[in-house]
């Protein structure tokens, strides 16, 4: 250490030149912003979450969704394959007949627990049918129990894709556990 | 009105005055600490808690925490000293408390014919008693520590008693050099030699503490800090490594120690203010209105001119407080080790310096 340092006294005041200054100069900001409605330069960094938000990028994992063909049935043909690669195991289908002999199958159930979800996206990646995706830019789901974490195929197939900016357009979905 | 009675309210209004604003400034600091800390670090800071969605700037904290504390459970460890643990929390805050009384915070006032200097207690020793509530102070930190049947809290508690020591023989010392300068251990004596102007061609700076004493200065402030236990010197608390002396405490029991630890700050930051920066001294204010000494003048009523000084006390106190909050979020915690060779080795020797230099300076200055 050089004697200065040694010394500490010098490099405490010049510790306190800095973080004083800091302090006045966003002190001079907030002033300007409360007092003089001056917003052009912000006094602290923080973003006052969930009044504002930074926007989502696009390509964030978000809440899954069931892409659904043009008469709202789901895209999906049950095939499995999203189930099989899940890491997680959170993923439970339930394979039907489809009625329509051009489509084999159909999933009479679609659960994803979202309790057991890591949120890796290989579901996505491993959909031969482009049926399921993580694009709704929900993130806040909870819930006070375990079974409320596990999402069905009728929510799912009910979510729309997030718009431009990342922002979310369907209503977060109230788990089980907490419709009144 | 009797006499008696007139007297009995002078001495409930002194002590009421300052039981109040030690106690407002403690509380308050609870919000500064949040707010100053966060600004200091470009962030906004706790705004969250609200009376009919009026949030004030995030005032409403202090009193969301004295809820919280209070409603919280209770908890007394099974082996714990029942009396001494439950006695420990009120100790550590009442010598916190009473240690500002001997701090005036205002010049002598004319109540109905009486002479009334602005301090709790009038004590010609002032700076003596104010030094051994500080000292006293650690009795509570000990018994903690010690009651809690914890190894952590005995260690925390040790170390407490261990810092104390270190800092209060240093604050000592370097009060020493205040008093000689001053030729009194009364407060009040002190603060009215701090409203001389200094000699030769310097009598345009008022005689204060820290232009008399920079050296002493530098160190009671240090010392200061130590004494009130807050980062650089909390490592009797030592949240990372063994939590300290409280560990075993909750609800409100925490709240005191916490409380005392800001009482505490107030208190040092009353006694840089009272030694070091004039007290309730304001520049060029004489007892009849300002005297500038560039020979313009403004004659004040008496009444204005005390208040002018109660008002300048309070504005240096919060001021120094200002300071030792932004001490403690700029400087990283020292280590026992350090801390301790920075007291023995560093501030101790050097009061002591401090106190042979003045006593020279002043002999040959009085001989001369």
């Amino acid at each position: 250490m050089r004697l200065r340092q040694r010394f500490y006294l010098v490099e405490v005041l010049v510790g306190l030149r800095v973080t004083a200054a800091h302090f006045f100069v966003n002190l001079g900001r907030h002033t300007a912003h409360y007092v003089f409605g001056r917003k052009d330069a912000r006094g602290a960094v923080t973003v006052q979450y969930p009044e504002e938000r930074r926007p989502y990028s696009l390509r964030l994992r978000s809440l899954h969704r069931l892409v659904r063909r043009e008469d709202g049935s789901p895209r999906c043909v049950a095939c499995m394959m999203c189930e099989t690669v899940c890491p997680a195991h959170c993923i439970y289908i339930v394979a039907a007949e489809h009625p329509n002999p051009e489509i084999e199958k159909y999933p009479a159930r679609f659960d994803i627990d979202l309790g057991k979800c890591v949120f890796c996206g290989y579901c996505v990646e491993a959909c031969p049918e482009d049926a399921i995706r993580m694009d709704t830019g929900i993130l806040e789901f909870s819930s006070y129990s375990r079974r409320g974490m596990i999402y069905t195929k009728e929510t799912l197939l009910a979510l729309e894709p997030a718009g431009p900016d990342g922002t979310p357009r369907s209503p977060i979905p109230i788990p089980a556990d907490r419709t009144p | 009105m009797t006499p008696m009675l007139t007297d009995l309210g002078i001495a409930f209004g002194r002590v009421a005055f300052v039981m109040l604003f030690v106690l407002n400034m403690g509380g308050l600091l609870t919000w500064v600490e949040r707010k100053q800390s966060a600004v200091m670090q470009d962030r906004i800071g706790a705004n969250r808690a609200s009376i009919f969605g009026l949030r004030l700037f995030g005032l409403f904290h202090p009193l969301a925490d004295a809820l919280k504390m209070l409603t919280k459970e209770d908890f007394l460890p099974a082996r714990a000293d029942r009396i001494l643990f439950t006695l420990a929390p009120f100790v550590s805050v009442l010598f916190a408390l009473v240690a500002f009384a001997a701090i005036p915070f205002g010049d002598v006032l004319q109540v109905g014919g009486r002479e009334v200097p602005l301090q709790a207690v009038t004590l010609n020793a002032g700076i003596l008693y104010v030094f051994a509530m500080l000292s006293l102070g650690v009795y509570g930190v000990m018994m903690a520590g010690w009651a809690s049947a914890n190894n952590y809290a005995l260690l925390g508690g040790q170390r407490a008693a261990a810092l104390m020591i270190s800092a209060e023989v240093a604050i000592g010392a370097s009060i020493m050099g205040v008093a000689m300068v001053y030729g009194s251990l009364d407060m009040m004596e002190i603060i009215r030699g701090q409203g001389r102007p200094l000699f030769g061609w310097l009598t345009w700076i008022p005689a204060w503490g820290i232009v008399t004493q920079p050296l002493a200065f530098v160190l009671f402030l240090t010392a200061g800090i130590a004494a009130t236990k807050r980062i650089p010197f909390d490592f009797p608390e030592g949240e990372s490594e063994i939590i300290g002396y409280f560990v075993e405490y909750s609800g409100m029991k925490f709240g005191m120690f916490m409380m005392a630890d800001f009482v505490e700050t107030v208190v040092i930051a009353g006694l840089t203010t009272a030694l070091f920066l004039g007290g309730w001294q304001v520049p060029y204010l004489a007892a009849d209105g300002f005297r500038f000494p560039w020979g313009a003048a403004l004659t004040l009523a008496r009444p204005t001119v005390v208040a002018l000084g109660v008002l300048a006390f309070c504005l240096k106190v919060a001021m120094a407080c200002w300071f030792l909050m932004l001490i403690r979020w700029t400087l990283p915690r020292f280590r026992y080790d350090q801390a301790m060779r920075l007291g023995w080795l560093g501030l101790f020797p050097l009061s002591i310096l401090n106190v042979v230099v003045t006593g020279v300076v002043l002999l040959a200055w009085r001989s001369a």
